[in-house]
C-alpha cells in the first residue's frame, strides 16, 4: 500500500468514526447497514471480480449466515459476538461444498446454477422439518445488542463501531488476500485458466475456495446484518437480495476494493432516491442504472475515480 | 394408482408450459448462445398485455393473436435496442443486462397494473373434454398448443427459406454474412419469435397460477431446467424435458417431498444435469480444442 493510499485510509476511518455522533440514529442505522453491504460486496467481488464465476445466488450465503447467527442466539443464548466466527465458518464451509459442482460449470451455466440456488432459498427455509429451527414464515426476532462496558453509547452506535470494526478486519483480509500470492491465483485463472494452469496453479483448489472464502464474507455479513436489522425472515432473503449484490459490485467496480464500498452506499441510499423519482417503480431504475453502468461506465464507480486521479496526476 | 395417473397427466399439463418457455430459451440459445434470464418477465408482461385486450372486450382469440404479435414486435424491439450494444462484451455484462431487462419489467408491470392478484380466462370450456376424468379441458388444451406450436416451428425452420436462413445465421455468421443473409436481422428475428412463443406459454400458465407480477420467477426455473434436461441446443429435446420437469416436478411435490420444497427440484435437477450430463439428453456435446 502506498503512503498516499494508507493516508486515505487513516481519513476515511476517522470520518467513519466520527459520523455517528453528527448524524440521526436513523441514519446511523443505515450506515450500519452500508458497512455490512460492504462486506458482502468484497465478497461477492472476490469470487466474481476477481476469479471469474458470476453467482446470481449469493443471497443464499447471506441468509445462511443471517439464519445462522439468529438460530444461535435465539435457540442456545450465545451472545451475539460469539455467533458471528461461527456464521464465517459455516459459510466457508457451505461456499467450499457448492463450489465442488460450480467448477464444472463456466460463465453463463454457473450463473444458471446459482440463479437456481437464489430462487429457492426462501423455499428451503421455510421448509417445516426445519421450522423447529428457523422459525418457519414468521421467522425469529433477536434482540439488540446493547453497548458492554457502560460505554456512552445509546445501541445504535454501539452496533455501528461493532460493524465498523468487524469490517475493517475483514478489509484488510481481503486485501491480504487479493495483494498476495493467492490473488494472483485467482486473477490468473480469471484471465486464462489453462496458462494458469500450466504455470502451476491448481485450478480446482482454487476455484472452490474462492466460492468458500467469498461466500465466508457474505456470511458473516449476513450475520451482522440480522443483528442490526433485529429479524430474519425467509421472505427478505428472495432473489432480490442476490440481485442486489449483484448490482452493488457491478456499480462499484469489479475487481476493485474500494468498489465494495461505493457499491455498498449505492445499494443503500440509491432506492431511497429511487423512490423519489417514482414511487411506483424503484426497481426499474436500478435496472435502468445496472444498464446504464454497463454502456457507459464498465469498470464502475472506482473504475472512473481511478481515471479521473490518473489524468490530473498525468497532465 | 389412480392418484398417480392424475398427478401424472396434470405434470403433463403444466409440463407443456414449462416447455414452451423452455423451447424460448433454447430459440434465443442457438441464435445467440446466451441464456436468456428475462424470458419469463417478457412472457409475464405480454400476458398482461392480452389481460388488457381481453378487459376491454376483444374475444380471447383475437387477443391472443395480437398479442403474440405485439411479443413478436417486443422481442425484436428489446434485441436491437438493449441486446445488440453487449453482442461482443464478457458474460458477466450480457448476464448484467439480462438481470437489468427482468427487473424494469417485472417493476413496469407492477406499476402499471399494480400487484394485486388477477385471474386471466381459459380458451377452453370449464367442463372436462371428452368425459374424461382425470384432465380438466385448459390442461389438455395446454398440451395440444404446446404441440402445434412445436410443429409449427418444425415446419418454419424445416421447409422455408428464412428459417434456413435463420438456421445458417446462428450456425455459421461469417459464410452466412457472405451469401447474402443479413445476420443481425435473423437475430432479431429469433428475439421475436422467442418472445412471440414465451407469450403464449404465459398465457396458458396465466389461468392456473393467476397473473401477477412475480408469477414467472418459479416457471422459469423450471423452463430452465426443462432446457438443459433436453439439451439447450435442442428445441425437440427442450420439449420433452419440459413434460419430463412438469410430471417430475408434479409427482415428487404430491408423494415424495411435498408443495414446499417444489423449486428445489428445479434446482437439484438444474445442478444434478449440469454435473452428470451438461449437454442433457438430447443435445450436442460441446468439444473445444485447447
Amino acid at each position: 500500500m502506498s503512503r498516499k493510499t494508507l493516508v486515505l485510509a487513516i481519513v476515511l476511518l476517522i470520518v467513519a468514526c466520527a459520523l455517528p455522533f453528527v448524524v440521526s440514529n436513523y441514519r446511523t442505522f443505515q450506515f450500519t447497514l452500508v458497512l455490512v453491504y460492504a462486506i458482502a460486496l468484497l465478497g461477492l467481488n472476490i469470487l466474481t471480480g476477481y476469479n471469474g464465476q458470476i453467482s446470481l445466488g449469493h443471497g443464499a450465503f447471506y441468509a445462511l449466515g443471517a439464519y445462522c447467527t439468529a438460530i444461535l442466539m435465539d435457540r442456545w443464548g450465545v451472545p451475539y459476538w460469539a455467533t458471528i466466527p461461527v456464521a464465517g465458518a459455516v459459510c466457508l464451509g457451505a461456499g467450499f461444498l457448492f463450489g465442488l459442482p460450480a467448477l464444472r460449470l463456466e460463465g453463463l451455466y454457473l450463473a444458471l446454477a446459482t440463479f437456481a440456488l437464489g430462487v429457492a432459498t426462501p423455499q428451503l427455509l421455510k421448509y417445516h422439518l426445519l421450522e423447529k429451527w428457523t422459525g418457519g414464515v414468521q421467522g425469529i426476532v433477536i434482540m439488540k445488542p446493547a453497548p458492554p462496558f457502560g460505554l456512552p453509547l445509546n445501541p445504535d452506535q454501539w452496533l455501528y463501531f461493532f460493524t465498523l470494526a468487524i469490517a475493517a478486519v475483514m478489509f484488510i483480509l481481503g486485501w491480504n488476500l487479493i495483494r498476495g500470492r493467492i490473488g494472483r491465483a485467482l486473477v490468473a485463472i480469471r484471465d486464462q485458466h489453462i496458462a494458469a494452469e500450466a504455470m502451476g496453479i491448481h485450478n480446482a483448489l482454487y476455484k472452490s475456495l474462492a466460492f468458500g472464502v467469498s461466500a465466508m464474507f457474505t456470511g458473516v455479513a449476513g450475520a451482522l446484518g440480522a443483528v442490526a436489522v433485529q429479524f430474519v425472515a425467509p421472505d427478505s432473503f428472495n432473489i432480490f437480495l442476490s440481485i442486489v449484490l449483484l448490482v452493488g459490485i457491478v456499480v462499484g467496480g469489479l475487481a476493485s476494493i474500494s468498489g465494495a464500498l461505493y457499491g455498498a452506499l449505492f445499494i443503500q441510499f440509491i432506492p431511497n432516491i429511487a423512490d423519489e423519482i417514482s414511487k411506483a417503480a424503484p426497481w426499474a431504475i436500478f435496472g435502468a442504472f445496472m444498464i446504464g453502468f454497463v454502456y457507459l461506465m464498465p469498470t464502475g464507480v472506482a473504475g472512473a475515480v481511478r481515471l479521473l486521479t490518473a489524468r490530473r496526476k498525468a497532465p | 394408482m389412480d392418484a398417480l395417473l392424475h398427478q401424472v397427466l396434470a405434470g403433463l399439463a403444466t409440463g407443456g408450459i414449462y416447455a414452451s418457455l423452455a423451447l424460448a430459451l433454447v430459440m434465443i440459445y442457438q441464435a445467440t448462445h446466451l441464456v436468456n434470464f428475462a424470458q419469463g418477465e417478457m412472457a409475464m408482461f405480454t400476458t398482461y398485455i392480452a389481460w388488457s385486450l381481453i378487459e376491454a372486450g376483444m374475444p380471447y382469440w383475437a387477443a391472443f393473436i395480437l398479442t403474440v404479435l405485439t411479443a413478436f414486435m417486443l422481442g425484436v424491439l428489446i434485441e436491437r435496442l438493449i441486446i445488440r450494444p453487449v453482442g461482443q462484451a464478457p458474460v458477466l455484462a450480457v448476464v448484467v443486462v439480462f438481470i437489468a431487462l427482468l427487473l424494469i419489467l417485472n417493476s413496469v408491470t407492477g406499476w402499471i397494473y399494480t400487484y394485486t392478484i388477477k385471474t386471466f380466462p381459459s380458451p377452453f370450456p370449464a367442463q372436462p373434454l371428452f368425459g374424461n376424468r382425470y384432465l380438466s379441458s385448459h390442461e389438455l388444451g395446454a398440451i395440444g398448443i404446446t404441440l402445434v406450436v412445436l410443429l409449427l416451428l418444425y415446419a418454419f425452420f424445416r421447409f422455408t427459406p428464412l428459417g434456413l436462413a435463420m438456421r445458417a445465421a446462428a450456425q455459421n455468421p461469417e459464410s452466412s454474412r457472405l451469401v447474402g443473409i443479413r445476420v443481425g436481422w435473423m437475430l432479431a428475428l429469433g428475439w421475436g419469435l422467442a418472445a412471440a412463443i414465451g407469450s403464449i406459454g404465459g398465457m396458458m400458465v396465466a389461468p392456473i397460477v393467476y397473473l401477477d407480477p412475480n408469477m414467472m420467477s418459479g416457471v422459469l426455473l423450471y423452463a430452465f431446467a426443462a432446457a438443459l434436461v433436453g439439451g439447450i441446443d435442442n428445441p425437440m429435446g427442450a420439449v420433452i424435458g419440459g413434460f419430463l420437469v412438469g410430471v417430475l416436478e408434479n409427482v415428487l411435490g404430491a408423494f415424495v417431498i411435498g408443495n414446499e420444497l417444489k423449486l428445489s427440484v428445479a434446482l437439484v435437477i438444474i445442478i444434478g444435469v449440469l454435473l452428470v450430463r451438461p449437454s442433457g439428453f438430447f443435445g450436442r456435446v460441446q468439444v473445444s480444442r485447447v
